[in-house]
């Protein structure tokens, strides 16, 4: 089996440069590539396009790149809880392409498929759908949607196997299998991980041949947004 | 007048045995107190998961677990998880019955607007477009009217739009309304103590009302 391992993730990140497309895994903070933000941090890059769910809050996950300038173009599809967010998107310096969700994903799950573009019936009518080809299919209109790829993308699982074969936990699960998969370089940050041959392959959720890179993350926050408990 | 609890609790008498469904942020969350006992239904979670169940206490508390308000939860039994593209295929496919959700405007043709108020910081739509472009039977919670005394349900969306033609019912502070297939909302129940006058008189769009409207009992 071919050993995808890496000793930490500063290796892991070792070559990504600035201005290059990075997709980060995510719902929140629920499921974010933590380690691999920290390594990023320590490295002077500016100008990169991060397509994530959403953008982090201030002091934790995205919002940590915000602060050091370091991202030029957020593609998300919601990004309500950051007020560094905020400043930079009012004063010019960040450009923010919002996206639906559900068109968000499977655009995403389109570039890691070998799928150009597809119709989807989400934003007809809308202004998501200002300049693109809209074609009726059964009496419902649809628009044209194209796949998104990225140089790398950085993704976070519960397990994960020396051949870089994944297994999430809970709803941290979200966007990181299609992103693993739409990565020309995929990084997997797991919490645990095991020689090849100990993971179930019934219970493997993203397969290793997406997966480039794989390292066991240190000293996980796993920040909660909002605290609920039974009253 | 209803309160947010109370329309909560009059949108849980949509719900039919047997539905997939998906609340919305805010009043649509408080609609799983109320669903009553006997009907067996599964709450979506559009960031992944079938089987909602309540908060959990204080020592289960898992950042691994949240809702799509990022509030921490708990499954019931028989849940299952799931990717995100795989959660909006089940959403848009129409395996999701019945969508639950908020709204700053609706029109009298059934267009909604929630997402976005111009010169307001934009937040994103999160998965709003993907849910009201979907086959589900969507209900809109909300009040009649804007805090500043203006209709909310219009002839026509004046804030942009999230999807179109696609609201089929909507409960507010005041009434319960059906948005007809030919444009219109027909009144079917008032809320205790309100007037068809006073609906009337608070709703711009086109108001259909035939014979004697029921009020709410609750």
């Amino acid at each position: 089996m071919i050993n995808k391992t890496v000793s930490n993730a500063d290796e892991a990140v070792k070559d990504i440069t600035s201005n290059t497309v990075l997709m980060l895994g995510g719902f929140g903070l629920c499921g974010i590539p933590e380690n691999c933000i920290k390594a990023l941090l320590k490295k002077p890059l500016t100008g990169l396009t991060c397509i994530s769910n959403n953008a982090g809050v201030d002091d934790f996950g995205i919002g940590l790149m915000l602060k050091q300038r370091m991202v030029k173009k957020m593609i998300s599809s919601y990004v309500g809880e950051n007020a560094e967010f905020e400043r930079q998107l009012l004063s010019g310096e960040l450009e923010v392409e919002l996206i639906p969700q559900g068109t968000l994903a499977e655009r995403t799950r389109a570039g890691g498929a070998g799928i150009p573009a597809f119709f989807t019936p989400a934003g007809v009518g809308t202004e998501v759908a200002e300049g693109k080809e809209m074609r009726e299919f059964d009496g419902k209109l649809y628009i044209l949607e194209r796949w998104l790829k990225a140089d790398f993308s950085l993704v976070k699982a519960w397990k994960g196997d020396t051949a870089g074969n994944l297994i999430f936990k809970g709803t941290a699960r979200n966007f990181n299998p299609m992103m693993a998969a739409a990565g020309t370089v995929t990084i997997a940050e797991v919490e645990e991980l095991v020689p090849a041959g100990e993971l179930d392959p019934n219970q493997i959720h993203t397969p290793g041949i997406y997966v480039q890179r794989i390292f066991q993350g240190t000293a996980y926050e796993k920040r909660i947004e909002k605290r609920t408990v039974k009253s | 007048m209803l309160d947010k609890i109370h329309i909560a609790q009059r949108i849980a008498r949509e719900i039919k045995n047997g539905q997939y469904i998906n609340l919305g942020i805010g009043i649509p969350t408080l609609v799983a107190n109320y669903i009553p006992d006997d009907l067996e239904v599964v709450l979506q979670s559009e960031n992944g998961l079938l089987g909602i169940g309540p908060f959990p206490p204080e020592e289960e508390v898992d950042a691994d677990l949240i809702n799509a308000g990022k509030q921490t939860i708990s499954m019931v039994k028989g849940s299952v998880l799931f990717n995100s593209a795989e959660s909006f295929g089940m959403i848009r496919g129409g395996h999701v019955h019945l969508t639950i959700l908020g709204a700053m405007e609706v029109s009298e043709n059934g267009d909604i607007a929630n997402w976005k108020i111009p010169g307001k910081m934009v937040k994103g739509m999160g998965g709003a477009m993907d849910l009201v472009a979907s086959e589900a039977h969507i209900i809109v919670a909300m009040q009649h009217c804007s805090k500043d005394g203006k209709s909310k349900l219009l002839k026509q969306c004046t804030l942009p739009i999230t999807g179109i033609k696609c609201v089929n019912k909507i409960v507010t502070d005041l009434a319960v309304l059906k948005v007809l297939p030919q444009g219109g909302f027909k009144l079917l129940e008032r809320a205790p103590g309100v007037s068809v006058e006073e609906i009337q008189s608070k709703t711009e769009g086109r108001l259909v009302v035939e014979g004697d409207v029921p009020e709410m009992v609750f």
